[in-house]
């Protein structure tokens, strides 16, 4: 799994963060979408996905 | 797929649906079940005699909501606005009013004071809220009005807190924007609860700019007026906005929670056994709930297909929230309370979209925390009226109890 983001689209709602926090966080200065793992191991994969599938602004993409 | 006609000309349609089934008070309005299905974007009424679409399924909800070229520009030509609250629409309208790249600007100059971790810091405090008004409400003998000794009094200390505002003010925002929510008041008196609670902002937003505190509007002053990026003016638009999106909403959801969950003693069990499920619950009551009746809406700026109907630049859309985390094809047995649901974070109780609730994290966290609290403190809480007398805010933008007699 590899993961893309679209920062610019973030409008900050936290949602992936508190659905997969070992691989979303939010940066300090703004609440902006940061990367923590952009290859996740296996045993996160579903929780990537269901971030994905909820993000409201659809910054998020799977490959 | 075909594109629908426009509908025809001369018939009347219904205004918006809000009244929910006879003697079911936690269901949203019957009729939105028959529309998913036959209509599912059909024409509404608007007080003022013009008419908006009304979409009721989750995904053309979704697709609405999650598209900019329906715009959330009040003062554009077509925008719905007709039976919206929260006052007029003003030059100086907040940013859940306008459209990127300024509604972008704005919303990022506050994002950072409602993220994740931000607010998880603030559990300790919610917590010790929370358990101060349980202890003043174990005092009593019960019975208690739970909206006015705990529901309303977290998020409003809490919000109070993190913007600046003094508490000991809460009477005059909590009755000004009692007005601002109403459905059925008058537009001249919830124009004068406008302009009051302007007035109200005005002052404090100019006690703070000589003595900016350590609190979002302090930031906000030192930061962002004092640097010319935002006026005087836009800063009060900023608090207007924080306070009434701050606890209205949070307030409601903690009284309805409550009453469903001392209606359904299975539920409460679970989660008195194991408090793990609470954040999972939190999501399900949210889903269930969905209390904002009245919106989000939008203006089409183009003409955009939406599920093979036609929706034309310059008409106006209602999404109906509580339709969408109804809708059985994306939540089975969907009018059922499941709070160990697995997909019930797919709601949309807090919108979809760049516009999706700011204060969303700070929202979870209140009701976990309170819910949670609520349950382990007082396990034999229960309705002091029958439910049929409960007074629910079927006259309002946000739905909920006007109160909530409890004993234990």
């Amino acid at each position: 799994m590899k993961i893309t983001l679209d920062a610019d689209k973030c409008c900050g709602a936290g949602q992936c963060v508190l659905v997969a926090p070992e691989v979303f966080d939010q940066r300090d200065e703004d609440g902006i979408v940061v990367l923590l793992d952009a290859e996740p191991p296996a045993e996160q994969h579903d929780a990537v996905r269901e971030a994905a599938a909820i993000c409201p602004a659809a910054v998020i993409e799977v490959h | 797929m075909t594109i629908s006609p426009t509908a025809p000309v001369g018939t009347a349609p219904a205004p918006l649906p809000v009244e929910p089934p006879t003697g079911c008070p936690f269901d949203p309005p019957t009729a939105f079940g028959a529309l998913r299905t036959e209509e599912p974007i059909s024409r509404i009424a608007l007080p003022d005699g013009s008419w908006a679409w009304l979409a009721t399924r989750y995904s053309d909800i979704r697709a609405i909501l999650g598209d900019t070229r329906f715009s959330s520009d009040t003062t554009l030509h077509g925008y719905p606005l007709s039976g919206m609250t929260g006052g007029g629409n003003t030059q100086n309208r907040g940013f859940i009013r306008m459209d990127p790249p300024e509604h972008t600007r704005l919303r990022r100059m506050v994002t950072r004071e409602f993220m994740v971790k931000r607010v998880e810091a603030l559990r300790p405090e919610i917590q010790r809220i929370t358990d101060e008004l349980c202890d003043e409400m174990a005092r009593g003998q019960g019975p208690v009005d739970l909206v006015e000794a705990l529901a309303l009094p977290v998020p409003s200390l809490v919000i109070s807190l993190l913007l600046g505002v003094p508490y000991d003010d809460h009477e005059v925002f909590q009755r000004l924007t009692g007005t601002l929510l109403s459905r059925t008041v008058p537009d001249d008196e919830r124009e004068a609860a406008r302009v009051e609670l302007r007035d109200y902002l005005d002052q404090l937003v100019t006690a703070k700019e000589a003595d900016p505190g350590d609190d979002i509007l302090g930031r906000l002053i030192t930061e962002q007026q004092q640097t010319g990026e935002i006026t005087h003016d836009e800063v009060a638009a900023f608090a207007a906005l924080l306070l009434i999106a701050g606890h209205e909403t949070t307030a409601n959801m903690i009284g309805l929670s409550a009453l469903t969950l001392m209606r359904d003693p299975e539920s409460a069990a679970r989660l008195r056994q194991d408090p793990g499920l609470i954040r999972g619950a939190v999501e399900e009551l949210l889903r269930f709930h969905s209390i904002i009746r009245n919106g989000p809406r939008r203006v089409a700026t183009a003409d955009i297909e939406i599920d093979g109907h036609l929706i034309r630049a310059g008409e106006g859309v209602v999404a109906a929230v509580p339709s969408a985390n109804r809708d059985e094809s994306v939540f089975a047995d969907a009018d059922r309370l499941d709070i160990c649901r697995p997909n019930a974070q797919h709601h949309v109780a807090f919108g979809y979209g760049i516009h999706q609730c700011l204060g969303q994290a700070l929202a979870r966290v209140e009701l976990q925390v309170v819910i949670g609290t609520l349950l382990r403190r007082f396990p034999t809480l229960r309705p002091a009226v029958p439910v049929d007398e409960i007074p629910f805010r079927t006259d309002m933008a946000i739905y909920g109890c006007h109160a909530l007699p409890v004993t234990w």
